[in-house]
């Protein structure tokens, strides 16, 4: 049988790799990877939870499937904006997108 | 140590192993797919946590359309950055400062975690997914935030469609 603390340290893991993604790079689209990182490490630890703690009631698994929903429009709107904010500064390096003059 | 203990220390070494090449690696190409195998690495996780369910919904949802999305948004952005340029930025040490500080916290927090076993082996994931859709469809359950979520994503696509919209004629 698994631990319920070793799923919590994988997801522990996965959301720290995200965050240094995050912080780190340079490229916009590299920091949204970093961020649907951080959004799986999330749903690994709403549905541990329930599995192994809250299995009968059906909260964890309604919360996950939101997380899933919010983390596509995330994805899109943020991929739209990168596409945007090249097409007009031919830059997708979050350095040089500085000014929030169009 | 059970089968199931060593599936998973090789599913989850896998898994950080490609998340680590997600936000090192330098051709933005590289880091996506290796995004792919992080994704496929959680899905597995949830298979093993008997939610399978939101196992096919992972692999339909982030493999499908996530990564898909990102990759088609790399090759309508490439040849920006070029590869030989560091692909962090100058304060990168201290992101990794922060992750690794933030990991550490977690990591003895999570020490003392009592050590709880799975309870519900066995159970058939068929009946969490049926228990799953009458919630949501249930006006006295979670119809409501349902159709929020529906509604957040329709907006949030409309409008990356106006954003992403390419004018005619150039200009603002």
């Amino acid at each position: 049988m698994i631990p319920l603390s070793w799923y919590l340290l994988v997801a522990a893991a996965l959301f720290c790799i995200g965050l240094f993604g995050v912080l780190a790079r340079k490229n916009v689209i590299g920091i949204l990877m970093g961020i649907e990182l951080m959004l799986n490490a999330v749903n690994i630890n709403l549905l541990a939870f329930w599995s192994y703690l809250y299995s009968e009631q059906v909260n964890g698994l309604v919360f996950a499937a939101i997380v899933f929903a919010a983390a596509a429009a995330e994805t899109a709107v943020g991929l739209g904006l990168v596409l945007s904010a090249y097409r007009r500064r031919g830059t997708v390096i979050a350095d040089e997108l500085d000014t929030m003059k169009g | 140590m059970s089968a199931a203990q060593v599936i998973f220390i090789l599913v989850a070494a896998v898994t950080l192993f490609s998340a680590v090449m997600v936000v090192s690696v330098r051709r933005m190409m590289h880091a996506a797919l290796w995004l792919i195998v992080t994704l496929l690495g959680v899905a597995v996780l949830f298979v093993l946590l008997q939610v399978g369910f939101f196992a096919v919904v992972q692999v339909l949802i982030y493999i499908g359309a996530i990564a898909i999305l990102i990759i088609f948004a790399i090759m309508l952005t490439r040849q920006v950055m070029s590869e030989n340029v560091p692909q962090l930025n100058r304060g990168w040490v201290a992101g990794l400062a922060a992750a690794g500080g933030l990991m550490v916290i977690l990591a003895l927090a999570f020490r003392d975690f009592p050590n709880v076993m799975d309870t519900r082996m066995g159970d058939p994931a068929a009946a969490d997914a049926a228990r799953l859709g009458l919630a949501l469809s249930d006006p006295n359950g979670f119809a409501i935030p349902f159709e929020v979520a529906s509604i957040l994503l329709v907006a949030a696509l409309i409008g990356t469609i106006y954003i992403a919209l390419e004018r005619k004629g150039g200009g603002q």
